[in-house]
């Protein structure tokens, strides 16, 4: 009776884990390939904001992060409830890692390609859209699921701030049932299957690439 | 919101307080796990095959969960099987037994990364044993691995913000405090991340300085 219940909590809190990183994820995605094109683009002003907000936000902590958005955002007039501000603490941090995996390979894309596109008729547009991205992102592919296990390592820092997540369930448990041991073990033994999973699924990508294309 | 940042500023005690607590804290740890890292990579490198595999499962755990998981495994579960310990011990211990597993694996990688023929030539010039690791493959282990280390001891500061839940006095605890006593969450996070944003990039400079003196000195 008592496992079966654990084993719900858990579960739930696995899923709380899973959606808010996934969430934080996508969005971080997003604003990650931005900050990565306003910075090689080398916009002006912009460029220089970016590197500088870049460096600030990899240097914090993710714990220290959550309490300036969770806290800090109310006294700005913004209000969010603790799973919304999860998502964008996680976004937060995840984008700027994004950003640079993103420049990584944005910086290593041949040359000669854009002057073919160009060449070709294609406006800049047509040209990021259909030979820039597609060869990107398969670049950044095993970097961005490798930023995904990071991600999952990070989120118990939005347990401080009252989300349910796994690590918050195993610490309830523990101070309703004075029982640390299962609750603990079992949450830990769920973050290692998570995170070996996504270990397995960077690597089958991995091969897959070089399957296709000869090279990562 | 200047005139809170000063009020923050006039906190400034405390904070210095937890600044040099997370200083210490890493600075400690950082060492600790590093010295325990070259142990546990000769481990799992040169220990028989039962020893490397769980030496490499243990590794490999440690790698895959949050710290704050391993945070509270120390600080609830030990004590169900009665060994007590205070706060800081088990901020402090977690701290260097999860770091240990990241600069294990780095120090195991960058060894497997070496030049067979290194070893080989030390050996022709009579180095053995403990010697030959100290005086040849170490060094260059070190310097092969200097920028992921420094790499992963940011990861250690970062990480050491999540000790403030076992309330021991951070930078992150203490600007918490002062957050709480005058309601200004904005500011008060703002100069800690002000704060973690300096070390972070000392540690990056140190790394990048050191980096240089590698290359002058022969190492790519």
């Amino acid at each position: 009776m008592a496992w079966t219940s654990l084993l719900s909590e858990l579960a739930k809190g696995t899923v709380v884990t899973l959606t808010v990183s996934l969430a934080g994820i996508a969005a971080g995605m997003l604003s990650g390939l931005a900050l990565a094109l306003v910075r090689v683009g080398r916009v002006p002003v912009a460029a220089q904001a970016v590197t500088a907000y870049v460096s600030i936000i990899r240097a914090t902590p993710m714990v220290t992060l959550a309490l300036l958005i969770f806290f800090g955002m109310p006294a700005l007039g913004v209000r969010m409830s603790p799973v919304l501000a999860a998502i964008v603490i996680i976004s937060i941090n995840t984008s700027v890692f994004q950003a640079e995996i993103w420049r990584a390979s944005i910086l290593d894309f041949p040359r000669g390609q854009l002057d073919a596109a160009h060449a070709g008729g294609m406006t800049s547009a047509l040209t990021f859209r259909r030979i820039v991205f597609p060869q990107v992102w398969r670049a950044s592919l095993p970097a961005l699921v490798n930023e995904m296990t990071l991600v999952i390592k990070g989120s118990p820092a939005i347990a401080v701030i009252g989300v349910v997540d796994l690590t918050r369930v195993a610490v309830r448990w523990t101070t309703v049932t004075y029982e640390p041991i299962p609750p603990f073990l079992t949450a830990t033994v769920i973050y290692v299957v998570v995170v070996m999973c996504l270990i397995r699924v960077q690597r089958s990508i991995e091969r897959r690439i070089v399957a296709r294309y000869g090279i990562l | 919101m200047i005139a809170n940042l000063w009020t923050v500023l006039g906190e400034w005690p405390e904070l210095a307080t937890g600044f040099l607590n997370t200083l210490w804290i890493c600075a400690l740890s950082g060492v600790l796990s590093l010295i325990l890292a070259v142990s546990v990579s000769l481990l799992l490198v040169l220990g028989r095959s039962t020893v490397r595999r769980v030496t490499q499962a243990i590794v490999d755990v440690l790698r895959a969960i949050p710290f704050l998981m391993l945070l509270f495994i120390v600080y609830y579960c030990l004590p169900a099987v009665h060994v007590r310990l205070s706060r800081w011990t088990c901020g402090l211990s977690a701290l260097i037994f999860y770091n240990t597993a990241y600069f294990a694996e780095i120090l195991r990688g960058a060894w497997a990364h070496l030049p067979h023929e290194q070893e080989e030539a030390g050996r022709a010039f009579g180095h053995a044993g403990l010697g030959l690791y100290r005086r040849i493959i170490l060094p260059q282990i070190l310097i092969a691995a200097g920028p992921v280390l420094g790499n992963q001891m940011i990861t250690l500061v970062k990480n050491s913000a999540f000790l403030m839940v076992i309330t021991i006095p951070d930078l992150t605890f203490m600007a918490n405090q002062v957050q709480s006593i005058y309601f200004v969450p904005l500011e008060a996070m703002l100069v800690a991340v002000a704060l973690y944003w300096l070390i972070c990039s000392s540690i990056e400079w140190t790394v990048r300085r050191m980096d240089q003196i590698a290359l002058v000195r022969g190492h790519e």
